[in-house]
């Protein structure tokens, strides 16, 4: 029997560190953040989270400075490195974690991103993962060669016939062929004849993460992933989530607990949860500063709000539907003027003020709790089946995750749902307990 | 001020003769092999290990890794040591090449190198299926190396683009940067275009070196404009042909390293066997101005070399075991330059021995 799994008998939370993005969450006020890009805070956070015996440390991608109102966002951290080399160069200071980097199928071709997955794999003995994103806007494509040439209704057509091409490729040398079969694939985006210049790792096939929330997400994700990365963390909507996802899975031929569903959540620890919730309180303030609320509404009213005080209301007037403010997020806002409205409602209703409604979308945390209190709720949602587990962000580099390693990861394994070790030898895919496809 | 030999040693898998990696198809893909081999050439004195690569499988039948990972992965393992992987230009985005030396470079503290080369024939465009490449091999040619001049131009914009204080993390206005000391690249070429800036802030190096092995007149003429290093066959008359092509640079000369093949034994018969070995399942010739023989006749040649005006020497071994561990060995340790005592880092000389008698 081995020996790193849990006594008890309830099903394994599984956990990956997000290392702090370019986005408001990251509290570079805070005189404990450094770098976010110098090597040595890569290698900080990623031992911190193999102590914690993590599933896997993620970095999230970006492939252009964010803008706003045609210029450089600057209120928030900004900066990171190509993502396979820094996972490469933390396979030599890691052994046991997984390293998982977001990769865009909209500009990459699949033959050189297969073989680089392989690459890592080959390298990290088994560790490597992708987190497969389709953005394919024109802002973004303005720093690869064929622009924003992708329309958007093919996103998902693209990444669907990307993950398979390189699927073959990986599958294409195996066992102890002399040479690698040849792979083609001839269809409306791709015409290729391929064969590929390695062996797939010790996975075979990289580990598959997936964050898109749409139903075309979704079902990629039952076709084609081991993990989603889900925005949603509320109890209620999580059990939502997971059983709609988990149940697109009989329809391609996979059980269960074939695809790990993973949150995102921040967290705040107190020694009480009065003191959590001050320190919260004091976190959620400094990551949604004035600047940062003002460029918050500015992104659904599409105009410059800066003569508005943001302890104050929110602008009377309606924005204007047809002005792109905000380019390089994830999210568009689909109508402008019935936010607006809604908004206004609310904050007439609750007394906000423009800060405080900001708060209430970019400041809010997760987990805000003593670390016991913390662990609690995060089995209570994997022995609930809200979720799998959970994608744990910091709001600091590189130290975000050393007080989560130290307080809350021993009260988990006292529960005994999480590892006390890593096994001997595993892929990422066996610690996330994913059967290879 | 002489400036000293650059050492360089060349890594192409198992060897850079295609018998020396056919009898070993598998053993690069092991991380171990990598480390053991950067670390020994760096503990040896080895200036900068280059990482030979190319984006279609090897006709010798080897399995291949790709060369900026294995660079990436090798930096946390050294501390000195220069890594220069092979990077293609012809099927990959200049922006995620400009981003991933930068990384090399931040992931090293300092140590990345980029040796530019281009993919030029048909199976490779295949694997990816998005260009046909002129018929003409000649036209072919030098369009692809235009493109790689390119390449280099627009990611020496990127790795420029954030000045090296545009991180400021001012409180009291609360913008994490100085969006003046960002710049939009803006570049505008044949094949592509490219906005910019960089999403990576400057590197150690500002910019990463950059590198192009002279395979031939189109490549020549890209290192003369483009490049700060370019390694060639040092044949007669070589050092003169690239000091004329180079003669028209501002800034920094073209630095001059010069390509040796090595077979190496103690035996020089032995070496010579080794050689015959080697060709006996080869297909073709293969470098037929490699130097065949004793470590010693290796370290004369290079002395030459440095004679005749050449910046660096790179050398290539046939079998990445056998005379990889000769050059490790025999070779490096003589062209050390880098004080190597305790007292002469600290400038402090051998004293003479007290006991020793003095001359009358």
């Amino acid at each position: 029997m081995n020996a790193a799994r849990r006594a008890s008998s309830g099903r394994q939370v599984h956990l990956a560190a997000h290392f702090p993005g370019v986005n408001s969450t990251t509290v570079w006020s805070d005189p404990a953040h450094r770098s976010q890009i110098e090597f040595a805070a890569f290698e900080h956070f990623a031992r911190t989270a193999e102590r914690g015996l993590f599933d896997y440390l993620f970095l999230a991608e970006g492939l252009r400075l964010r803008e706003q109102k045609g210029r450089i966002h600057d209120l928030d951290v900004a900066g990171r490195p190509a993502t396979l080399a820094v996972l490469a160069a933390l396979a030599a200071v890691t052994d046991r974690i997984g390293l998982v980097g977001t990769l865009s199928s909209t500009f990459n071709e699949p033959y050189e991103l297969a073989r680089q997955l392989a690459t890592l794999d080959h390298l990290s003995g088994g560790r490597a993962g992708w987190n497969v994103v389709t953005s394919s806007d024109a802002f973004h494509g303005a720093n690869f060669r064929r622009g924003g040439y992708l329309d958007h209704a093919d996103r998902y057509t693209r990444a669907d016939e990307f993950v398979d091409i390189a699927t073959r490729l990986w599958d294409a040398w195996r066992g102890d062929a002399a040479t690698p079969d040849a792979v083609r694939f001839t269809s409306r985006l791709f015409d290729i004849d391929a064969t590929p210049t390695l062996p797939g790792g010790p996975q075979g096939r990289p580990t598959i993460v997936q964050a898109g929330d749409s139903p075309e997400g979704r079902d990629f994700a039952a076709r084609r992933a081991d993990v989603i990365f889900s925005r949603h963390n509320a109890f209620d909507d999580a059990r939502e989530f997971y059983d709609d996802v988990k149940g697109r899975l009989a329809g391609n031929g996979r059980a269960e607990d074939d695809l790990r569903i993973l949150p995102a959540a921040t967290f705040v620890l107190g020694d009480s949860a009065a003191d959590a919730e001050e320190k919260a309180r004091h976190v959620s303030r400094a990551q949604v500063t004035a600047p940062t609320a003002i460029a918050f509404l500015e992104q659904v009213w599409g105009a410059d709000l800066s003569d508005h005080d943001p302890d104050g209301p929110l602008p009377s007037f309606d924005p204007d539907p047809a002005s792109t403010v905000f380019a390089g997020r994830v999210r568009h806002v689909a109508d402008p003027v019935a936010t607006a409205r809604a908004w206004r409602e609310r904050s007439e209703a609750e007394g906000l003020s423009i800060r405080d409604l900001a708060v209430s979308f970019l400041g809010q945390q997760t987990f805000v709790g003593t670390p016991s209190f913390v662990a609690a709720e995060i089995d209570r949602f994997v022995q609930e089946r809200a979720s799998d587990g959970f994608v744990i962000v910091g709001t600091t580099s590189p130290h975000g995750l050393d007080e989560f390693t130290e307080r809350v990861i021993p009260e988990l394994q006292e529960r005994g749902t999480y590892r006390t070790a890593y096994p001997e030898t595993a892929t990422l895919r066996e610690l996330l307990e994913v059967s290879a496809a | 001020m002489t400036r000293s030999l650059l050492v360089a040693v060349g890594l192409a898998g198992a060897g850079w003769h295609p018998a020396a990696r056919t009898a070993a198809p598998r053993r690069t893909l092991r991380p171990s092999w990598w480390r053991e081999r950067a670390q020994r050439l760096e503990r040896a004195g080895a200036d900068l290990v280059t990482i030979d690569d190319a984006l279609a499988p090897d006709p010798a039948g080897a399995a291949r890794l790709d060369a900026l990972l294995t660079a990436s992965f090798l930096a946390p393992a050294t501390a000195r040591i220069g890594l220069a992987p092979t990077i293609t230009t012809t099927h990959t985005e200049p922006f995620h090449v400009a981003t991933g030396l930068q990384t090399l470079d931040f992931a090293s503290r300092g140590r990345a190198a980029w040796q530019v080369a281009v993919s030029a024939d048909d199976l490779t465009a295949a694997q990816f299926g998005r260009r046909t490449l002129p018929a003409d091999p000649a036209e072919r040619e030098r369009e692809l190396w235009q493109e790689a001049a390119e390449v280099i131009e627009v990611a020496r914009r990127l790795w420029d683009s954030w000045e090296d204080d545009a991180i400021i993390r001012d409180r009291e206005s609360g913008r994490f940067l100085d969006r003046d000391k960002l710049h939009y690249v803006d570049f505008e070429g044949e094949r592509f275009s490219v906005k910019g800036p960089s999403i990576t802030p400057r590197s150690p190096q500002g910019q990463p070196l950059v590198a192009v092995a002279a395979t031939g007149d189109a490549a020549l003429a890209v290192a003369a404009e483009h490049a700060d290093l370019v390694f060639i066959a040092p044949s007669d008359g070589t050092l003169d042909r690239v000091r004329r092509a180079a003669a028209h640079r501002d800034g920094e000369p073209l630095r001059v390293i010069a390509d040796v093949h090595a077979v190496l034994d103690a035996d020089p018969r032995l070496a010579r066997a080794s050689i015959a070995r080697l060709q006996r399942t080869a297909s073709a010739p293969w470098a037929d101005d490699a130097i065949v023989g004793t470590p010693d006749e290796l370290l004369h040649v290079v002395d030459d070399l440095r004679s005749a005006g050449f910046d660096g020497v790179r050398l290539l071994p046939a079998r990445s075991d056998a005379d990889l561990d000769a050059i490790v060995a025999e070779v490096l340790p003589q062209l050390a330059t880098a004080p190597s005592t305790l007292r002469e880092r600290l400038g402090l000389g051998i004293p003479v021995n007290r006991y020793e008698r003095v001359s009358a």
